[in-house]
């Protein structure tokens, strides 16, 4: 009986995250290089559930999609990805998701 | 006639410690392939010079080399778009060489029988009960992925397959694709034991130079990547009723 | 004795896979553009001053050159995951014939252009 790989978990969060930058991405960096974006129209945006739920998925899933790229591309340079590895790359996912979540939360609504 | 610079990487391991490139003017026709190419220096310029060829058309597999650093069918391949050269010759990569352009394939060879590569009938019939039918509709699902010639060409381009041999790789997976999607077989589940593992499909990145140089049109990378979903998919699903490997 | 070949160095060996670690490398600019986002979520949550300051390092040289890279390179990001889409795909017939690859990656490109095209004028009209 072959192991099973827990590979689907980071796989679809790398999916999940690279649909959305790649649907987004370009959008995002020219909304925020438009110079239009300021505290009060930031915050009302962050106030509101869907809101939030953009704000907490391009957070979030733009870290999970580069963690799995990156773990993955240090493989390619013939590195065998270690625990550090892992931090550096799904550990801070992880972190940046608990930190967005938060923000987010303390924002309120 | 016109000539071209043929450089093969040699390897002849009870006369030499490494492999070494040696160069071979040679004359050529506009119809001439790479093989032939071979056979012209073998026949007449130096008989050791050993590579592997069969049907010199393309469909068995067997004369799979690299060239100019791309993995290709020496059969396949023609003097007259690399003249005056030079055109390097090299054995398939990610496999050891054994003389010359000759590799190991020991481990393709070793996997396969792995991916239970013949049809288990969903349903056994006896001979008297008729033919398993098929629609042309059943048969596209699957048509593509049983055009596989075995040619290895798909794993001299993975580079996961180069970093790590445990991959099952593009081809086999191509092939156990074919007979998952076949209508007529029911060992779907036992082949998906080795999809789901981390030498199925979970080791390839989707660099899809498999499919690229396929000689056959296979697209080994869709094969492969298709079962990502599946397994995805099952993962997710595998513990709720109902759920079908 | 059989020869093994070593796997160093495989990538810059053939245009292919340069264009795969180039793909690959885009993932660099996504993480950082996903601290920088927290970051922003950060300062959002801390008041008004501290996401100035957010603002502020945005309009910066460093900001506006780091955010300029993230564009071209969220832009092949775009391109590249609409080409590699296709093959992760069972067929998709539409009118007795299976759709192209090409048509697919088409249509996402276009579907990410008329979102980031959304968001931005989203953003930019009061």
């Amino acid at each position: 009986m072959k192991k099973r790989s827990n590979a689907p978990i980071y796989w679809s969060l790398f999916g999940a995250g690279g649909m959305l930058s790649a649907l987004v991405g370009p959008g995002v960096v020219v909304a925020l290089m438009s110079g239009k974006l300021d505290y009060a129209r930031a915050s009302a945006f962050a106030h509101n559930i869907v809101g939030k739920a953009f704000l907490f998925a391009i957070a979030s899933l733009f870290l999970w999609h580069a963690a799995h790229r990156i773990f993955h591309a240090i493989h390619d340079f013939g590195i065998k990805p270690g625990f550090g590895s892992w931090l550096l790359c799904y550990g801070v996912a992880l972190g940046g998701t608990i930190v967005a979540a938060s923000s987010l939360l303390r924002i309120g609504f | 006639m016109p000539d071209i610079t043929v450089e093969v990487l040699r390897y002849q391991p009870d006369t030499a410690e490494a492999p070494y490139l040696e160069s071979f003017t040679i004359p050529y026709t506009e119809d001439m392939s790479v093989l032939q190419g071979l056979q012209y220096i073998k026949d007449t310029v130096d008989g050791s010079l050993t590579y592997r060829w069969s049907c010199r058309m393309a469909i068995c597999g067997s004369c799979g080399m690299m060239i100019n650093g791309i993995p290709e069918l020496a059969c396949h391949t023609f003097l007259r778009d690399y003249a005056p050269g030079p055109i390097r010759v090299e054995a398939l990569n990610h496999f050891p060489i054994e003389r010359d352009l000759v590799i190991d394939a020991t481990d393709f060879m070793e996997k396969f029988p792995k991916i239970t590569p013949w049809i288990e009938p969903k349903v056994a019939k006896k001979p008297s009960e008729g033919e398993y039918l098929q629609t042309p509709a059943e048969l596209e699902r699957f048509e593509q992925f049983s055009h596989c010639i075995n040619c290895m060409l798909c794993y001299a381009a993975c580079p996961q397959y180069g970093l790590d041999k445990d991959f099952l790789g593009p081809g086999l997976t191509a092939l156990l694709h074919r007979y998952n999607m076949d209508s007529r077989d029911g060992a779907s589940a036992k082949r998906m034991e080795l999809v789901h593992s981390e030498e199925g499909v979970w080791s390839c990145t989707a660099v899809g130079y498999c499919s690229e140089v396929c000689p056959k049109q296979v697209d080994p990378a869709n094969a492969v990547n298709q079962n990502k979903t599946k397994s995805a998919v099952d993962w997710f699903t595998r513990f709720l009723p109902g759920s079908k490997p | 004795m059989s020869y093994i070949r070593p796997m160093e160095g495989w990538w810059k060996k053939n245009p292919f896979f340069l264009r795969y670690m180039a793909r690959e490398a885009t993932a660099v600019f996504v993480y950082l553009y996903g601290l920088l986002l927290v970051g922003g979520l950060v300062n959002l949550a801390a008041g008004e001053a501290a996401f100035n300051g957010w603002l502020a390092w945005l309009r910066s040289p460093v900001g506006v050159g780091f955010q300029l890279v993230c564009l071209a390179v969220f832009a092949y990001h775009t391109w590249s995951w609409f080409v590699i889409m296709p093959k992760t795909m069972p067929p998709v017939m539409v009118a007795g014939k299976r759709l192209k690859g090409s048509a697919i990656t088409a249509s996402g490109v276009v579907i990410a252009l008329v979102a980031s095209l959304v968001i931005f004028f989203l953003t930019v009209t009061p």
